[in-house]
This record gives C-alpha cells, sequence and structure tokens, in this order.
C-alpha cells in the first residue's frame, strides 16, 4: 500500500512536468498503456491474499480512475498549448491593407436618383423611362406650349430637325404615360434632360424626375402632402414645404416648391442664402387642356404634376459645391459616395 | 423688368417699406431678382455754395470756401476742375463720404495746403447725362442755383429711390409695364389703383389726305392711327428722362421720348411715322412680297417673304411691323406732322420673323410676350396725352381704328365655385374669391354656386377655372393649402420592374469590383470619334447633329460610349491618378432616319474602362466574367479587331451566339497622342470594353430551375499539353467539351512557356471534371476518356501530351 502512495506521488510529479504531445504519448505507453506500470498493478495481485486482493484491487482501480482522469485533463490541456503555440507562432500583421482592389460605387447622381425613386416606389408609383430624344409634340405641344408662345423660350432647346429635339424637360414622359395607361395612374420619368445652357449652375445636360399622378379628386392639397411626405424621406423628419406661385404652362396653378432649409432649421444660413427656405422643383396641378390632349377626361379625372432636378437634390443634400464635379468624374470625387 | 419704385407710387399708395414690397411681389409671383436703393453707394455728399475761391499760385488747382450749412460754413476744399465759379452750388463730397465705387474721401495734403473735401462730377457720382443736366460735361457738376444748401446729394439729385428689377413669367405680358405692376400691387395691398391720365384736347385740325387701314387683320388685328401737328423738339423734361434712363432709354427727343415711355409705363409699343416721308400720307399693314426687300433702320438690307408682316405706305414697305422701323420714317428735328401708330401684332409671327430674319429689338421683345387689345388703346390714349400735356405737339382730329370686325370685347367665362376649390382642395368662401377677382379687376356675379366672371382685356392667359383657382390663391395665400397625402388617390402596384432591379444589380455588382460608375455628357464632337480611329464607314458614324451646338465640343449626339470614356480617363490622368476602374451604363442613340422625322433607337451601352499599372486584359476579362458567371451566363472570347484597341489584345464577347460587344486594350499609338505628361505615357495601359447592354439583358433569364443533385460520383483528371504559343486556350477547352460528352467542367490550372518545350511552345494544364447523370464514373472510364480528349487534342491543335 506504501507502494501505492508513492507511485501516485510520482504519477502526478511525472504528469505535471509533461509540455508536449510526444511526452505525453511515452507517459502513456509507461503508465497506462498495456505494458504501463499502472496496467502491471493487477498482476502484481496474484500473490496475494483473498482479503489483501480485494483490499487492493480496489485501491488499485481507484488508482487507475485516477490516473486516466489525470492524463485525460493533461491531454486537454497540452492540445490547448499546443494550438497556443500554433496560433502564437502563425499570427501576422492584420494591419496590412489588402491586395484586393477596393470597392468603387454609383455616380452621386444614380445614388440620389436611386433614393428619390425608392421614396416613391414605395408610393406606389411605376419608374418609366421615356425617350431622350423626343418630338415636338410630346416635349411642347402636347403639354400646352404651343408653337411660337413666349413659353418656349423658357427653355433654351437643342433641336435636332425640325421636329426632332434632346428632351429640355422629362415632363413629355408623362405624355408617354397618360397615352399608355388608363387612371389611376401615378408614374415617375427620370432621366437625362438638355438644354442650351452652359454656366456655372447650368450644364447642358442634366437630369429630372417628373412625378405624375391621375385619379379622381386630385388638387393643390395632394401636391403639398406628397411632396411633404417625400422631402421629410430625403432630408430629415423635420422639413417641410411651402408654395409660391409661379408658370408652367403644363400646369395650373403653377407652383414653385421651397423646402424649409435642412441646414438651420429655417433660421437663415448660408445655405439657404438667410431665407430659411431652399427652392427644390417645381410643379402644380396639371391644365385641363393636357389631361384632354391625352384623352382623359377632365370632368372626371385631375392630376397632378411636379419636376426635381436631380443634380439640384444631390448637390443640397451630399454639399457638392460645384456643379462641374458631377460630370468631370474625378476619381477624388466619385469615390466619396459610398453608401 | 426694371420698376422705379417713385414711377410705382404713382398709381397706387405704397404704405409698406420697400422690402416688405419685395416679400409681397414674391408672395404674388413676382420674383424680384434685385432690389437697389439708387443712393446706397453714395453717402456724406452734400449741396454746398462756393463761397470764395483763390487761384493757388504754382499750381493747376483753385482753392474754394464752401458754405455747406449744418456740415460746415467754411470749409476749404481744393479742385482742379476749371468749371467752378463763386457763387456756384455743387454736390460736396466730405470727409469721410464715400462715392460709387467704394471710393472714401479723406482729408489730404494737396501741394502742401490741405483740402478737407471733394468736388464731385457726374461721373464720380455715376450719374449720367440724361439723369441731372451737365452731369455729363467735364468737370464739377454745376447744380441748379435754387437747390438747398446743405441738403442730401442723394435727395437733390432723386436717387432717394428705388429700382427692382423683377422677373415676369411668360404667361404675364400685361405685368411687363409700370401699370401692369402697379394693379398686381393695387390688387395686393388692397389700395385703389389710380389711372394713367389719358385725356387730350382734340383741336378741330384733319388731314383728309392721310389714309390708315388694314391688310393683314390675321396677322394684325388691331391697327390704331392719329393725326398729330406743330411737332416741337426739345428735350423731355427731366423726370422723364429719369424714368427712362432707370429702364436703360436714353432720352432722345421729347417727342421720340413719350413713345419709350409708354412702352415702360403702359406696355405698348408706339410708332411715330414722320407725315412727310409717308407717300400719299398712306400707311398700312401687310404681309410682305414674296423677295421684297426692306433696308431697315440698322442699315441691313432684308429679303421678305409672305410671312413676314411690313407696314408700308403707298409705295411699298417702310418698315418691319413690330421689329424695326425702314431707313427713311425716322422722326429727325424737322418732322412737323407725325402719324402715331399703336397696334396689336400677333406674337407668334413677330417671334417667326425675328427668328427668321435674325433680329431683335425692344419692340419686338415686348410684341413677341403679346400685346393685348387694352394696351393698344391705353397707349395711344397715354401717348396723346403726354404730346398734348408738355406741349410736344397738338392731337389733329383725324384718327383711324382698324380692327377687321373681331371683337375687342372682354372674354366672359362661367365658372362654379366648386369647380375651383376642387382644383384647390381646400374651401374658399365664395365672398373671398368675389373679393379677390374683384381686386384683380375681374368682374364678377354669382348665382347658385357659378360666377360669371368678365376677364380683363389684358389678361389674356386667363381661360378656364383652373386660371380663375390660381388667381384666387394667389391673393389668398398659398398658405392656406393643408397637405394631404394623395387621400382620394387609389392605391396602386408600383415600384422597379426586373429589368430596373437588374440593371441597378448589375451595376452594383461592378462596384463591388472595384468600377466607380461615371456620367458623362450624351453629347461629344466628331473629332471624338476620330480621337480612336473610328472609320468613316463604320455605323458609329452615323451620328445625329445638333442643329444649334453650344459648342463644337459638344455637336453630335453620342453613337459609343468609349470616347466619353476615354476622355474621363484621360482627366484622371492628367490629375495624377494612376489607376482606376470605371463603368457607365447609358444609352447610345442610333437615328432610323437622317434627318430626324421618327423616334431613334436609345441603347443602352455598358463600356467599362480600366488603367493603372497592376492592370491587364486578364484582370479586366475577370470583370466581365464575373458578371457572367453571376447570371449564370457563358461568355465566349474571341479574337477581334477594333479600331482603337491593340490588334494582339482585343476580344469580341458572344454569349448564346449573339455578340455583345468587345474589350481590349488601347493602341499604343492612342495613348501616345492624349494630351498627358509624356513620362506618363510608358506606363500606361488602358483596357476599354463596350456591351451592348440591351443584348446582354436579353440573355438574362427570368426565371430559376432547380435541378436535383446528382448521386452519381464523377472524377477528375489533369492533362498537360505543349502546343504552340498561338493556339487558343479558349477553342481547346471548347474543343474538350466537344470531344468529350462526358466533360462536364473544364478549368485552366495552368499555363507557361519554357524553352525547354521548344521555340514558340507553350504547356497548358486543364482539369476536366468527368461525370454524367446516368451512372458513376468509373477509374478506368475517366482514364478513356482523358486519353480521347489528349489524343483529339493533339490532332486538333498539333498538341503533344506533356511528360
Amino acid at each position: 500500500m506504501q507502494n501505492l502512495e508513492e507511485l501516485r506521488k510520482k504519477f502526478e510529479a511525472e504528469l505535471t512536468a509533461i509540455a508536449d504531445n510526444d511526452q505525453l504519448s511515452a507517459f502513456w505507453q509507461n503508465y497506462l498503456g498495456k505494458n504501463g506500470v499502472i496496467s502491471g498493478l493487477m498482476k502484481q495481485m496474484k500473490d496475494l491474499s483473498k482479503e489483501e486482493k480485494k483490499e487492493f484491487g480496489k485501491v488499485a482501480n481507484e488508482i487507475r480512475m485516477w490516473a486516466q482522469e489525470q492524463y485525460q485533463e493533461k491531454q486537454k490541456e497540452v492540445k490547448e498549448l499546443e494550438m497556443a503555440h500554433r496560433y502564437e507562432k502563425e499570427s501576422i500583421d492584420v494591419t496590412v491593407p489588402s491586395k484586393d482592389i477596393p470597392a468603387g460605387n454609383l455616380h452621386p447622381i444614380s445614388l440620389i436618383r436611386q433614393e428619390m425613386v425608392e421614396v416613391f416606389a414605395g408610393m406606389g408609383f411605376e419608374v418609366w423611362e421615356t425617350p431622350e430624344i423626343e418630338d415636338d409634340d410630346h416635349n411642347f405641344t402636347l403639354l400646352n406650349v404651343l408653337k411660337d408662345h413666349p413659353a418656349r423660350d423658357m427653355q433654351d432647346t437643342f433641336w435636332l430637325s425640325d421636329d426632332f429635339v434632346l428632351r429640355t424637360h422629362t415632363t413629355g414622359g408623362d405624355i408617354h404615360v397618360m397615352n399608355n395607361r388608363k387612371p389611376p395612374i401615378k408614374a415617375l420619368n427620370p432621366g437625362r434632360t438638355f438644354r442650351s445652357d452652359s454656366d456655372a449652375t447650368h450644364s447642358p445636360m442634366f437630369s429630372q424626375m417628373d412625378i405624375l399622378v391621375v385619379d379622381k379628386g386630385i388638387n393643390l392639397c395632394d401636391l403639398q402632402g406628397m411632396l411633404d411626405e417625400f422631402v421629410r424621406k430625403i432630408f430629415n423628419k423635420d422639413v417641410k414645404t411651402r408654395l409660391r406661385p409661379s408658370y408652367f404652362p403644363f400646369t395650373e396653378p403653377s407652383v414653385e416648391v421651397d423646402v424649409s432649409c435642412f441646414s438651420c432649421g429655417g433660421k437663415g444660413c448660408p445655405l439657404c442664402k438667410g431665407t430659411g427656405w431652399i427652392e427644390i422643383l417645381g410643379g402644380g396641378v396639371l391644365n385641363k387642356v393636357v389631361l384632354e390632349n391625352c384623352g382623359i377626361d377632365p370632368s372626371e379625372y385631375s392630376a397632378l404634376a411636379a419636376g426635381i432636378g436631380i443634380e439640384r437634390i444631390a448637390m443640397l443634400k451630399y454639399g457638392i459645391n460645384n456643379m462641374g464635379h458631377l460630370f468631370e468624374n474625378n476619381i477624388d470625387f466619385l469615390k466619396q459616395f459610398k453608401a | 423688368m426694371k420698376v422705379l419704385l417713385s414711377w410705382l407710387k404713382e398709381y397706387v399708395d405704397i404704405d409698406v417699406t420697400p422690402q416688405e414690397l419685395e416679400t409681397r411681389l414674391f408672395g404674388a409671383g413676382f420674383e424680384v431678382e434685385e432690389l437697389k436703393y439708387l443712393g446706397e453707394s453714395i453717402s456724406k455728399v452734400v449741396v454746398g455754395k462756393i463761397t470764395a475761391m483763390e487761384h493757388y499760385e504754382g499750381t493747376h488747382l483753385q482753392i474754394c470756401t464752401l458754405d455747406c450749412g449744418e456740415h460746415g460754413k467754411d470749409i476749404i476744399i481744393l479742385t482742379g476742375a476749371d468749371n467752378v465759379f463763386v457763387g456756384a452750388h455743387v454736390p460736396v463730397a466730405m470727409v469721410g463720404a464715400v462715392l460709387p465705387g467704394g471710393f472714401k474721401i479723406k482729408e489730404r495734403n494737396m501741394v502742401g495746403k490741405m483740402s478737407y473735401g471733394m468736388l464731385c462730377s457726374g461721373e464720380e457720382l455715376d450719374i449720367p447725362g440724361t439723369w441731372y443736366p451737365g452731369a455729363d460735361v467735364h468737370g464739377i457738376l454745376i447744380l441748379d442755383e435754387n437747390t438747398e444748401i446743405g441738403a442730401d446729394i442723394v435727395e437733390v439729385l432723386g436717387l432717394d429711390d428705388y429700382i427692382y428689377d423683377i422677373s415676369i413669367t411668360a404667361n404675364r405680358p400685361d405685368c411687363q409695364c409700370i401699370l401692369g405692376i402697379a394693379r398686381e400691387v393695387a390688387a395686393f395691398l388692397g389700395k385703389p389703383l389710380k389711372a394713367p391720365a389719358l385725356t387730350h384736347n382734340e383741336t378741330d385740325v384733319t388731314k383728309e389726305e392721310i389714309k390708315v387701314y388694314d391688310e393683314a387683320y390675321d396677322l394684325c388685328p388691331r391697327f390704331l392711327g392719329h393725326y398729330i401737328y406743330d411737332v416741337k423738339h426739345f428735350a423731355s423734361p427731366l423726370w422723364m428722362q429719369r424714368r427712362l434712363a432707370s429702364c436703360g432709354m436714353k432720352a432722345i427727343d421729347a417727342i421720340v421720348d413719350i413713345t419709350n415711355y409708354v412702352l415702360l409705363e403702359i406696355g405698348q409699343p408706339m410708332h411715330a411715322y414722320d407725315l412727310a416721308t409717308l407717300r400719299q400720307a398712306t400707311v398700312f399693314p401687310r404681309r410682305a412680297h414674296d423677295g421684297e426687300k426692306i433696308t431697315t433702320l440698322d442699315g441691313k438690307e432684308r429679303v421678305l417673304t409672305p410671312n413676314n408682316l411690313v407696314i408700308c405706305d403707298a409705295e411699298g414697305p417702310i418698315g418691319l411691323a413690330g421689329i424695326m422701323g425702314g431707313l427713311d420714317s425716322e422722326i429727325t428735328e424737322k418732322t412737323e406732322e407725325i402719324v402715331l401708330e399703336a397696334a396689336k401684332f400677333m406674337r407668334d409671327n413677330i417671334r417667326k420673323s425675328c427668328r427668321a430674319l435674325g433680329v431683335h429689338t425692344d419692340a419686338a421683345g415686348r410684341y413677341e410676350k403679346g400685346v393685348d387689345e387694352f394696351s393698344v388703346e391705353t397707349g395711344m390714349a397715354r401717348c396723346l396725352n403726354l404730346a398734348d400735356e408738355l406741349g410736344v405737339a397738338k392731337i389733329g382730329k383725324t384718327k383711324f381704328d382698324c380692327s377687321g370686325g373681331a371683337s375687342t370685347k372682354e372674354r366672359e367665362i362661367d365658372v362654379a365655385v366648386a369647380q375651383v376649390n376642387e382644383v384647390l382642395g381646400i374651401e374658399v368662401p365664395t365672398a373671398d374669391i368675389i373679393r379677390i377677382l374683384e381686386s384683380l379687376n375681374f368682374g364678377v356675379s354669382e348665382k347658385d354656386g357659378m360666377l360669371h366672371i368678365i376677364v380683363p382685356r389684358y389678361r389674356e392667359d386667363v381661360e378656364h377655372y383652373q386660371d380663375i383657382a390660381e388667381e384666387v390663391i394667389r391673393e389668398y395665400g398659398y398658405d392656406k393649402i393643408v397637405p394631404r397625402f394623395l387621400d382620394s388617390a387609389k392605391v396602386t402596384n408600383g415600384g422597379l420592374t426586373q429589368a430596373q432591379e437588374r440593371e441597378l444589380a448589375v451595376k452594383k455588382l461592378l462596384c463591388s469590383q472595384g468600377c466607380y460608375e461615371i456620367s458623362t455628357m450624351a453629347m461629344y464632337s466628331p473629332k471624338d470619334l476620330d480621337a480612336l480611329l473610328i472609320p468613316e464607314d463604320a455605323p458609329e458614324r452615323n451620328y445625329i447633329e445638333i442643329l444649334n451646338p453650344i459648342t463644337e465640343n459638344l455637336s453630335i449626339v453620342r453613337t459609343l460610349l468609349a470616347p466619353s470614356m476615354m476622355n474621363v480617363i484621360c482627366n484622371n490622368i492628367k490629375t495624377d491618378h494612376d489607376g482606376a476602374r470605371f463603368f457607365e451604363l447609358a444609352p447610345v442613340y442610333l437615328p432610323k432616319a437622317l434627318p430626324v422625322t421618327e423616334y431613334a433607337d436609345e441603347r443602352k451601352h455598358l463600356c467599362l474602362g480600366v488603367f493603372g499599372g497592376n492592370e491587364d486584359f486578364y484582370s479586366v476579362k475577370k470583370i466581365i466574367d464575373t458578371l457572367a458567371a453571376t447570371y449564370d451566363l457563358e461568355f465566349v472570347y474571341a479574337k477581334d479587331e477594333v479600331s482603337y484597341l491593340h490588334p494582339g489584345r482585343t476580344a469580341s464577347i458572344t454569349c448564346n451566339g449573339v455578340k455583345l460587344g468587345y474589350m481590349g486594350q488601347l493602341r499604343y499609338e492612342l495613348v501616345n497622342a492624349l494630351p498627358i505628361a509624356e513620362g506618363k505615357k510608358a506606363d500606361t495601359r488602358i483596357f476599354i470594353a463596350e456591351i451592348d447592354y440591351v443584348k446582354l439583358a436579353e440573355q438574362f433569364s427570368d426565371t430559376i430551375h432547380f435541378v436535383p443533385l446528382s448521386d452519381k460520383e464523377s472524377k477528375s483528371r489533369d492533362i498537360s499539353l505543349i502546343v504552340g504559343k498561338n493556339v487558343a486556350v479558349g477553342e481547346m477547352i471548347a474543343a474538350v467539351k466537344e470531344i468529350s460528352k462526358l466533360a462536364s467542367e473544364v478549368d485552366l490550372i495552368d499555363i507557361y512557356q519554357n524553352e525547354k518545350f521548344g521555340f514558340g511552345k507553350k504547356s497548358v494544364t486543364l482539369s476536366i471534371k468527368f461525370a454524367t447523370e446516368d451512372h458513376s464514373i468509373t477509374d478506368e472510364e475517366a482514364d478513356q476518356a482523358k486519353a480521347k480528349v489528349a489524343k483529339k487534342l493533339g490532332e486538333q491543335f498539333e498538341a503533344v501530351a506533356r511528360a
């Protein structure tokens, strides 16, 4: 019995000293293997009396159980240690930049256009794509901009032939919509537009999004309510719109729509030029003449239409200070629009 | 349009500040682009009287002593001007004064003598001669001797006034004059409008031989003539000259000034014909004869067509109606008798004529916007009133009014109150509607919710209930609109179509591969096609030209995106960027007929542009292949020729037998021709791909079909072959699939050249996966299939198995 206690101490001491898997296997062979010391204990029993056998067997069995447990614990410890070594050895500088080309992004015009489209898509608007090379009828005449009317001077037009132009606005798209859909209609017409005008605030090509609603009982209150919803989504929840009189041949009444300055909250700042309001779009109740031109009975239906300059919204929202940037496509500019 | 506040006040009592008026105008739809106080750039300049004067020996200066009343009695000021004299009243800029241009006056030492201020010339005060007599003379401005000493020069010179520059919308030609704005101001301030003085004393003198008639009522529905005589020629009164000057018009002679004054005040262009120059005392409008010629005031001879309206005397045209007079009928200082004309010419015709003849004048500008019956009559009456009042001429009895029988009466419309409120969406009380319309001079009577409205003759824009609704809300206030969220509209199913969604997804996929989206002009120059060596007979040369381009650089509508992409890449190299990936998804515009008589084919293209030291053909190809793989498409590449691309590094891109486009490296000659620094050219490699997105989109599948997973085993085998270096690996891969129907996937493992393979040879290693739905592939079967592939490839590509 004395021996057993010594064995236990020796076992413990050796096990504690073990540091790797190789030592551990050797240790296993030494003690717990077929010919190991602990397995050997059972062989010693044959020389003992029945009483002693019983006593010894019990203790030896306890030691065996204990030793296996100890060993397993050590085995776990060694595995963890080895893994830790491996991790240590394999550790790298995680701050080294990746070799892959970093992701690009959409052009800010696409980005804001998409954002605007989604606001209206959520309200049930369809998105239309209508011709950029447009005929006189759709760009002007059917919109109540009659030949040789002074309203034609409102838009400097690029002419392609006697009857075709680069469209001056996306409003002509509304005619295509009304010719192809029966009310109720909710349609968007985003796209490129063109004017023969080029200076610090005008580009010969720019983009607009026309918004058209044709249904029963549509009126000026709907226009403002819809636009309030729009500006709150695009700018922030606290802004509101203001209507003021304007003129477009295709709407009556016509309004310019200002949004309360989202930068200063309306107190006045450089962005809103101290007025508290920023002009963002034009619109109105569609002139009944336009409905009639599209075969829609104005005594049954009314409509609202509005046109938004997409560049303007992008510049306002992102704080872009120079319209030229939008068409230069300098990489330092482009890469700022991750979203 | 420029509006002088003091002039406006002649027609309406304005009891609000000039700034408040600006706000009110804005609210009524008249945006004030600029509000300027005329005296704003002058301060501390007062009237002084020279009480003593002595020559400063040895200089050209005069030492003047000035009495400036409350500002100082004995102020010493030196001046170099030689038109001053003792007793003269002159503008004195005191020490501390500011003159136009921000020029500040300080006391200063002039050749050893202190001067405490400055005597001013008209020029120094920025006053034209038409504003104050003598302001244009060289030297000090000598004021009227009755001018109060010490008075502020701003008031003395009539600069204590405001000028509004108002932008007038195209529907309101009636507001292109002082009276029109006054009507609006009176309405929103709730003040009565003071009518302009329109009366005159008519003498009994007639001129029987004068004949005035109208031969083109369609183009000139109203033509008034009035005989005036005993015309005196003198300068018009100062107040009139100033008002003309405030609108940028030069004073000429009283009678001419009156016609210009009436244009500004009433909005009616007037014309005065010297009776002595009218042959047979005749004047009338008619359409020009084809090929008829006229020499206009500007000395140009113009050839006319029947689309041009001319004013004629008995022998021929003497002026382009409403646009410009002829060379001979001008008023001169010898003119004694005049036929005054006030006419309504149709604006469409004036516009067309101006464009066709390339001429533009103030009068034409006014006619183009639209002149109404009211202003024709009022303009004539006001002109006669002023001529009579100012003693410029006597008003004869002979007069004409040619109207062709067309109605010159007011338009009458019936509008339901309910219709007005339906447009607005709010309930404006009927009484308010009536009050507002009446304040705008509409005649209104109401019965059972119906309004019978008499529209003022100058409001030709008002035609139906929507126009009335606008008038009402303009005055009632847009702030009364109660926003509501499309309450009456039906729910509709909106959103993007699948094609629109996919287009966005394609863009984002390209972004995720490091590409930045660009946005370029849809127009460029034929030179941009030249730069890419696009052949003269290429379809891209069939472009639409802009008839009125603003610059040659943007003179055609594009047929290819690559030139725009090249410009972007070039600009980025110039701004010192050493690499980037770009794409643009935008239409090209392919005409179906030239000149354009029908809608063009607006075809979306996808253009990829890549440059930079780490890029090569295959890194760019990877972008395109990833696009294909994402949508489960198989792109086949084959050697191709494109004018601007490297002849050995250009590939066509085909999918399901449809050619989608091409990709390749830009030719070195073109890189060398780029306007970039020479040093950068050697390192610059540019890759361009241009893909017809419409054709690509047609290849996309709309549906996904699941194929059950196979439980049959496949086997892979590698095969290494040595082939000529010009053998296309893509063709080898395609061939493998042809050779063995078991070859389900073929991947390129590696490809390299080594001299041990022999000159002009390369090694190609392919991994082939053999599989079939019928059964599991055995090793034997795989080996047999591999051997077959090796043999056939050997025959087809002169390939030798690598040891």
